[in-house]
């Protein structure tokens, strides 16, 4: 018993030291890709700064405006980010061509998910944790009122419900070798639409707002505003943790589900590799 | 757990087809009538979609082929056994179905018919447990690029339980016998040429201690004497650690040196089956001795050579 949990441990690790491997050999990559992130950041958060201009009115709470989005950019890039990590999963090994070899291995795809999601999480926190640091250094904010320890759980909660939509994604890399990568790019642009990220739902047109309610996106950013702006929300930050829980609930199993059946139908139908 | 009397390998009536896009439908109209039947050497285990002898759909139980598409036999109704420690060879012409057969028995390709069982379990249903027994090696040595012999070997030790620790004192014990520079463990495998890269993928392989391994083309592409240290390698495996090895080649000295028993494909049905010495008594000796070279010349490609023939034949030319 003991033995077989050490196994299946040192499985799903196997997935995190690669993925911190790959990282650090493609360090400069990372670097562009943190810039890139950064400069996309400040310019949203430069729209605050520039309402009062923009509008001509003098009355606009800036530094509000300035967290609202900081907050919405933030809480974007972190669960894209995790999105991205798991979605990715099967499309380097596609690229890398080393796919056979880790569906070939006495893994259960429980424990390489737990991998992957264990990485996904680390990274995209340290990832969000540097934009973060950078873009309010060009902001004078203030955060005595917020409430971190609400705000970590209700990232962290949100984060499952993410994996799961991840894997799902992740299934069209599988099925469809040459563009499924670029497929799951649509996804994402769903979610930023839909989640309210820069924008309060409530302007959306009505039936995406139907759309917005089964987005655990809409639910962590909603909680995050009211853990890290006190008064924006009506709601106490906990209120939020039992929806995006029970999205998880649901979306972790179906993906998993969905992931076998993907992978079942590409060994029936020779589109795992055919090369050699 | 396993019964000492179970073959390693029991392979039963394995069919395997793929789905492959057939010719569009203005090409096959812009093309000449006498040309449309079938010259190229793909054509000749391949079920059309509107084909002959395809009535009701069916063509001696081939399902029909989607719009489009068109069915390939890769692996044709084959059955075989392989003992424990026994060294085990496929031969066979390029696109015979040798890859697709070692995939089917490695998990990665599911039968459309027929059941592999591997020491006694079923690769479909019981395919976790297969798992951990076998390994294979492929041509196409397949790592993550930027990541050094080191991480990938780790890495790939690692899904099979192995820890990271023992897998680097091992690792190195078997590349350093392949002949890999004892600096290029640590450096990004894109640096390194393909042989040195299959030599890091027969290591991965080793690695976990198989019992059962499935060799496809492991040498090829490999220098004179890393050949030789891999074949003596596979010895070894058997002898020392009683695996037992399924192996695809296309060197035909190698096969004869090196299996105790050879099955020859030919478009996807096995043509002959027996150890080298049997094989070559088959063989019309035309003065000498017939090599295994002889045997595979003889029993494959027949229908490709007829066919080849036949669209040399030209009437036209011969009448003028
Ligand atoms: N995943 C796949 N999808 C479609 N067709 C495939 C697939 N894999 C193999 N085939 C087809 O099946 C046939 C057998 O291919 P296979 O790779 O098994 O041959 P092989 O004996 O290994 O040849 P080689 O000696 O060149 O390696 C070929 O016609 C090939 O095109
Ligand atoms: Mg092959």
């Amino acid at each position: 018993m003991i033995q077989s949990i050490r196994l299946e441990m040192r499985q799903s690790y196997a997935f995190v030291a690669r993925n911190f491997n790959l990282v650090k050999r493609y360090w400069g990559w990372e670097v562009v890709w943190l810039a890139y992130s950064i400069a996309n950041s400040l310019s949203v958060t430069f729209i605050g700064a520039g309402a009062g201009e923009i509008t001509g009115e003098t009355q606009i709470d800036t530094d509000f405006l300035i967290t609202y989005l900081l907050i919405g950019t933030l809480v974007w890039r972190f669960l894209a980010s995790i999105f991205n990590n798991i979605s990715e999963m099967i499309a380097w090994e596609r690229w890398e061509g080393t796919i056979e070899y880790t569906f070939m291995a006495p893994v259960r795809r429980i424990n390489q998910m737990l991998g992957q999601t264990i990485f996904a999480i680390v990274y995209s926190f340290l990832f969000t944790v540097i934009i973060g640091v950078v873009v309010a250094a060009f902001f004078d904010l203030d955060f005595s009122d917020a409430d971190l320890v609400s705000a970590t759980m209700i990232l962290l909660v949100g984060s499952v419900s993410f994996v799961g939509i991840g894997v799902v994604a992740s299934i069209l890399p599988l099925l469809y070798p040459e563009r499924g990568a670029q497929m799951t790019n649509i996804v994402q642009a769903f979610f930023l639409l839909v989640s309210g990220i820069y924008y309060p739902i409530s302007v959306l047109p009505k039936w995406l707002q139907y759309l917005a309610k089964i987005s655990p996106a809409t639910y962590v950013l909603e909680g995050m505003r009211a853990a890290l702006l006190p008064g924006t929300v009506d709601a106490a930050p906990t209120s939020f943790v039992w929806p995006l829980l029970l999205m998880g609930l649901i979306m972790l199993p179906l993906g998993m589900y969905l992931f076998q059946r993907a992978e079942r139908y590409t060994k029936r139908t020779g589109k795992l590799k055919r090369n050699g | 757990m396993i019964g000492t009397d179970t073959p390693a390998l029991v392979v039963e009536n394995i069919v395997k087809r793929f789905n492959v896009a057939s010719e569009p439908w203005w090409r096959k109209l812009t093309r000449s009538k006498n040309e449309t039947n079938g010259t190229n050497g793909l054509s000749r285990n391949v079920g059309q979609e509107n084909g002959h002898n395809q009535n009701g759909g069916t063509n001696n139980g081939t399902p029909r082929a989607k719009r489009g598409k068109q069915i390939v036999t890769a692996v044709d109704h084959v059955s075989f056994e392989v003992e424990r420690r026994e060294i085990f060879g496929v031969l066979g012409p390029n696109g015979s179905g040798k890859s697709t057969l070692i995939r089917v028995l490695s998990t990665l390709l599911l039968p459309d018919e027929g059941t592999v069982t591997v020491f006694g379990l079923d690769v479909d249903k019981q395919s976790m447990q297969v798992k951990r027994l076998i390994n294979r090696v492929s041509v196409d040595a397949a790592f993550f690029k930027k990541l050094s012999p080191k991480e990938n070997l780790l890495y790939g030790a690692r899904l099979y339980g192995v820890s990271g620790a023992e897998a680097n004192i091992k690792a190195q014990e078997i590349l350093k016998r392949l002949g890999l520079r004892e600096n290029s463990y640590t450096e990004p495998m894109e640096e390194m040429s393909r042989g040195m890269q299959q030599k890091v993928a027969i290591a991965r392989a080793f690695l976990t201690q198989p019992i059962l391994l499935l060799l496809d083309e492991p040498t090829t592409g490999l220098d004179p004497r890393s050949k030789l240290e891999v074949q003596s390698f596979v010895r070894e495996l058997r002898d020392v650690h009683d695996a037992t090895i399924l192996i695809t080649t296309h060197d035909m000295y190698e096969a004869d040196v090196l299996c105790d028993r050879i099955a020859i494909l030919d478009d996807g049905k096995i043509v002959a089956l027996g150890t080298p010495a049997e094989l070559k008594q088959r063989a019309n000796r035309n003065g000498h001795e017939p090599t295994l070279e002889d045997v595979f010349m003889q029993l494959t490609g027949k229908e490709l050579v007829e066919k080849e023939d036949l669209s040399d034949f030209e009437p036209d030319k011969v009448l003028s």
